[in-house]
């Protein structure tokens, strides 16, 4: 079969279970000392990409993350899912990267490696943005297929299904394409222990964020403040619409 | 925070408190991390969410969920590759208990503990291939429940003085006897047995046979009703001419005791693992409960008495944390810690019945409920000073390395 290379790209975020707090300061949100995990979506696009190869129509899947040293972690449990190889761009501490930053360093590796389908999660839970798969396919100038909520490899192409706002859309890509993975995608497997294992003996390579071409400036969106909800307050049933309207109205809601 | 059933605690800080690991403890290995988040997530998906159910319900699924755990790999850590297990060290089983200390009862460590680690070393370390191969293979799998024969209704701590026996008869074994706490007895495919094979010194004439749990004569008489580890089914079972062929004789006839005690260091350490993130547990949701309950006017946990209280509590629980490090890292490098695991489990099983007692204490009326946690660690970690080893065998052996027991 001829080879073909899967890109998948990750994110380190904070885990999904931890309450985030605000930090001192107002302008970043607390992530010393708490959980992080590979990004659900990331992983989803991961688990596709092992499944694609098990399938034996993929021959490779190679996982990249542009992050500081602490990626690695995240990057190894990528491969005790099974992915074959890991590349972790590393940035400095307290570099800011966001989706141009990411589809950058991605599109320099995708340059490198010459996949034929790169896989992203659909966003990230931390920061929602749902940009970097379409940034990404824009840099590379490779079609897109993004909320996949099914994928199936063909000859030279590929079938994606989207999850759209008006129901399910099919597009057949001409390969290389970007995917994005949406939740239903699939279910991701367990990391199993054998392949944890095996996980510590897989190829990974830092590469500087820079040698990739990822501008070390400052970064183009500056967070001026971020604070917590206001705590919530109780609720009031009532017994009828009008009711409703007039309590609303009475707080000055409408 | 509350029973997941129960959803009256949806609460966000105690809510999350539960599912989340938090961060890198300081002390746990990290080659140790990606074991411990990965049985970590299956614990959360395929354990957690049944707990109420198979505790009410008075047993768990053992072939569903071991299964589960033997695909991942976690049911023969330490056991050789050649078998299907991982092949590495103890302090890898070690954490694995340590991880299912987030199983919020204390019967399904239990019954993991006895598959992936009680039932199965004499015949990983003495048993002949074939006998390996059908029963070991198998049960690092997941596909065979295992079960240990060795308690009788008159002999617990006394284990030189159970009566079954197995008497050769031409080129099998016939078993009379009976065996009592049997965990897993109801499911089990097959029991590792501690029977009588000859007469003579009562330290040298038993041996372990690998018994399969369908044979005629086998009578499971029924499943004992207890206080606590309610959803680790506990048998009484009778065996009346059982026939056994001889070549599922583990190692030689007559070395069954010594087989057995070999491995009692680890199953100590086991049980000390488990009982530590449940006490943590308690103590911070005994933490989250007194902060919100009010009494005249403020909050229980302001009182001085309960948060010196639990402060002396978590204290003690890093100290227990530490023993049992020590002893693991000196066993793996080969030494015996017989003295060390005693006096883990000793500590264990007492400050276990403190920190339940003290917080349940700390939850007044809610915590006298079936509602929350507190109460079924109560019951379940009780077990502690008399599975395993009493704490008064626990404080013999110390006197004996102490040289302090009385010679006869």
């Amino acid at each position: 079969m001829a080879a073909l290379r899967v890109l998948v790209g990750v994110k380190r975020v904070i885990d999904f279970a931890v309450k985030v707090r605000v930090a001192p300061g107002g302008a970043a949100v607390q992530t010393q000392g708490v959980k992080h995990s590979l990004n659900p979506f990331c992983e989803i696009a991961l688990e596709e990409a092992v499944r694609l190869r098990e399938a034996g129509a993929a021959t490779e899947v190679v996982v990249a993350t542009l992050g500081t040293k602490a990626s690695q972690e995240t990057l190894r449990t990528a491969l005790a899912m099974g992915a074959d190889r890991a590349v972790l761009a590393e940035l400095a501490e307290g570099a800011a990267a966001g989706p141009r930053e990411v589809a950058v360093a991605l599109a320099a590796l995708a340059r490198r490696l010459q996949p034929q389908l790169v896989l992203l999660g659909k966003q990230a839970i931390d920061d929602d943005c749902n940009q970097t798969g379409q940034i990404l396919a824009a840099i590379l100038d490779w079609p897109q297929g993004t909320f996949a909520s099914r994928v199936s490899l063909e000859p030279g192409a590929v079938q994606v299904q989207r999850e759209v706002d008006g129901g399910l859309e099919t597009l057949r890509l001409r390969l290389p394409a970007v995917l994005t993975a949406d939740l239903r995608l699939n279910e991701p497997r367990y990391a199993t222990l054998p392949n944890i294992m095996k996980a510590k003996k897989k190829p990974l390579e830092v590469v500087p964020a820079a040698d990739l071409g990822v501008p070390a400036g400052p970064p183009r969106l500056r967070l001026l403040q971020l604070q917590e909800p206001p705590p919530r307050a109780g609720g009031e049933k009532v017994e009828s619409v009008e009711s409703l309207l007039g309590k609303l109205r009475h707080a000055g809601r409408i | 925070m509350a029973l997941r059933a129960g959803g009256r605690w949806a609460r966000p800080g105690s809510a999350l408190r539960g599912r989340c690991s938090g961060p890198r403890r300081a002390g746990d290995a990290p080659r140790h991390r990606h074991l411990r988040e990965a049985l970590r997530k299956i614990i959360d998906k395929e354990i957690n969410p049944f707990v109420d159910k198979w505790e009410e319900e008075g047993q768990f699924p053992a072939h569903k969920v071991f299964k589960i755990l033997g695909q991942a790999g976690f049911l023969g850590v330490d056991k050789p590759t050649e078998y299907g297990g991982m092949g590495l060290d103890f302090s890898y089983n070690i954490a694995v208990a340590e991880e299912l200390g987030n199983v919020r009862c204390g019967g399904i460590p239990m019954a993991i503990g006895v598959q992936a680690g009680m039932a199965t070393p004499a015949l990983t370390r003495f048993g002949s291939h074939e006998l390996k191969k059908q029963f070991l293979v198998p049960t690092i799998a997941g596909d065979f429940v295992a079960c240990l024969g060795i308690s009788e209704d008159g002999a617990g701590s006394d284990v030189a003085n159970i009566k079954t026996t197995a008497v050769r008869k031409g080129d099998e074994y016939v078993i009379n006897g009976g065996k009592m706490w049997i965990t897993s007895g109801s499911q089990a495919d097959w029991m590792c047995l501690l029977a009588n094979t000859s007469k003579g010194p009562p330290h040298q004439n038993k041996s372990l046979i690998c018994l399969p749990m369908n044979l005629p004569g086998i009578h499971v008489a029924k499943k004992i009703d207890k206080l606590g580890m309610r959803s680790s089914d506990t048998a009484q079972i009778f065996f009346e001419d059982v026939r056994v062929p001889c070549k599922n004789l583990i190692g030689e006839e007559g070395k069954g005791f010594t087989y057995q005690m070999l491995q009692f260091q680890e199953e100590r350490l086991w049980g000390v693992a488990t009982a530590l993130t449940p006490m943590e547990t308690i103590i911070q949701e005994t933490i989250d409960y007194t902060g919100q309950r009010k009494v005249f006017g403020q909050p229980v946990l302001h009182n001085q008495t309960v948060h010196f209280r639990l402060a002396e509590l978590a204290t003690e629980v890093e100290l227990l944390r530490s023993l049992l490090h020590r002893a693991v890292a000196l066993y793996v490098e080969g030494n015996d810690v017989t003295k060390f695991a005693s006096m883990a489990k000793l500590k264990a099983g007492r400050l276990t019945r403190e920190v339940t007692d003290s917080c349940l204490q700390f939850w007044g009326g809610m915590g006298f409920t079936n509602e929350v946690l507190v109460s079924r660690f109560y019951r379940d970690l009780r077990l502690m000073s008399i599975g395993g080893g009493t704490d008064e065998t626990m404080l013999s052996i110390i006197c004996k390395y102490m040289d302090i027991l009385p010679r006869k």
